[in-house]
């Protein structure tokens, strides 16, 4: 069955069985492995992508339902050589300890902070309570949000001097 | 995982879904967001010959009000119930209970409709249109048919829908006019976000002076299907809400529950759960019944 998406602004077209699911679409047909396969059940999280802007679990979604859909993966998230903002904080306050957990965190942290700038820890603790991290690395990975959301902030405030390393993802 | 093979069908019509079904009867399965339906798919507990995507269809995903009900379209997700303002002023229990499902990467794909439908006795929403007394409404090539929340759980992933119907929307009574003199509240335990329920239970209340003029208690996850708590609502009805009357209320309720035991609990330990959430549930409900009419 044809299917056909926008991935991180590119157009793809592919050519599946309906059962394919949106993961092994993106990582088998695309070769976009940075979304990861963690508990192929719903539970952790690490397959989370972004369609049209909301982040879902690809693990639980055919490739055939998200047909004319724009998703952004992790690859999407950077542009070019520069990291996004919530890519930066998971750099600068190390918000990592295996990995591989981390496309999947970064793409929900992306999500809350397009919807809600300035989220609380509270806030930030319950946006990624649908990604698990098994190193249990949460301190870390919340400050890493909460950094973001101060680089974004003050790159809003001053776009002209921070335009670059500052941007937010899409 | 990868599930076994099926033709898959997304339609722009509902008379085209309509008609796939028709057609395909027992062997077709609807699919909303796919968030319980993809599960079952990929463990090969449901293989279906044709899943019909109804996510395509135009204006199913609506959430209206008109005066005495609060319409959720087949395709509104658990997420636009948690953000909707009509939900939050008319009738707020329903934005509680959505914030305790699944997680949010979930409640971004699934639908209180798809939740019903797949009927699992463990869901969060049948215990909630059971204590709103909810109508289900659904269509197939026949015609329009409203099933009542009370007559449509039948048994564990079991509904009175027949394979060519596709349920429209959930209509939940609320109060003419505003939230004034009703509240409700959902208590849930788990274990951790994601899981579901070891025991869940919603109220709802409305208040006439300072009597209960209508109590609706619904139970998730302690039976082979939600179970709507009829005689602990009969014995509400027309009392004022007493300490003694609540208590006796959740007596009531523990009694109609009839869990398994497991590796979240035992009988008596679900039961008592169902008890104390059912008193607690009242007094708030009760409480924010106040509030609202004030």
């Amino acid at each position: 069955m044809k299917v056909a998406m926008k991935v991180n602004g590119v157009e793809h077209a592919g050519d599946v069985e309906p059962r394919v699911l949106l993961v092994d679409f993106l990582r088998s047909n695309l070769r976009l492995t940075g979304t990861h396969t963690g508990c192929d059940t719903s539970s952790c999280g690490a397959c989370t992508v972004l369609v049209d802007g909301e982040p879902i679990k690809s693990c639980t979604s055919l490739a055939v339902q998200v047909e004319g859909r724009s998703i952004t993966t992790v690859e999407g998230l950077a542009q070019g050589a520069t990291l996004s903002a919530v890519q930066a904080g998971f750099h600068e306050e190390h918000g990592l300890q295996c990995g591989f957990c981390t496309p999947g965190m970064m793409i929900t942290g992306t999500a809350l902070l397009d919807r809600n700038p300035d989220p609380t820890e509270d806030e930030i603790r319950w946006a990624i309570s649908g990604n698990i991290c098994r190193c249990t690395g949460y301190m870390n990975i919340v400050k890493a949000i909460q950094h973001a959301a101060k680089v974004r902030a003050a790159a809003n405030a001053a776009p002209r001097e921070t335009a670059g390393a500052a941007t937010g993802g899409q | 995982m990868l599930p076994a093979a099926f033709d898959y069908r997304a339609p722009t019509s509902l008379d085209e879904a309509l008609s796939l079904l028709k057609q395909h009867g027992d062997e077709a399965k609807v699919m909303a967001g796919g968030q319980s339906l993809i599960p079952l798919l990929k463990l090969r507990f449901s293989r279906p010959e044709l899943v019909v995507d109804i996510a395509r269809i135009p204006n199913l995903n609506a959430i209206t009000r008109d005066d005495g009900h609060v319409a959720i379209g087949a395709l509104a997700r658990h997420v636009d119930i948690e953000r909707s303002n009509e939900v939050a002023a008319a009738a707020p229990m329903l934005a509680e209970a959505a914030h305790w499902i699944a997680d949010p990467l979930v409640r971004n794909r699934g639908t209180l409709v798809g939740s019903i439908c797949h009927a699992d006795p463990a869901g969060d929403w049948g215990a909630v249109v059971l204590a709103f007394g909810a109508d289900i409404v659904a269509t197939s090539q026949s015609g329009k048919r409203v099933i009542h929340a009370q007559d449509f759980f039948q048994g564990p992933f079991t509904t009175a829908l027949k394979a060519d119907e596709v349920v429209m929307e959930v209509r939940i009574p609320v109060a003419k006019g505003g939230a004034g003199g009703t509240g409700g509240a959902y208590l849930k335990l788990e274990r951790r976000v994601g899981d579901f329920a070891t025991v869940a239970v919603a109220v709802q209340v409305e208040l006439e002076g300072d009597k209960i003029a209508k109590a609706g208690i619904g139970l998730t996850a302690v039976g082979p299907q939600n179970i709507k708590a009829t005689d602990a609502e009969r014995h509400l009805h027309g009392k004022e809400p007493t300490d003694e009357v609540i208590a006796e209320a959740a007596r009531l309720a523990a009694a109609a529950a009839e869990p398994k035991e497991d590796a979240r609990g035992s009988v008596a330990y679900k039961k008592d759960v169902v008890r104390v959430f059912v008193q607690r549930g009242l007094k708030t409900a009760i409480g924010r019944a106040r509030e609202a009419r004030s």
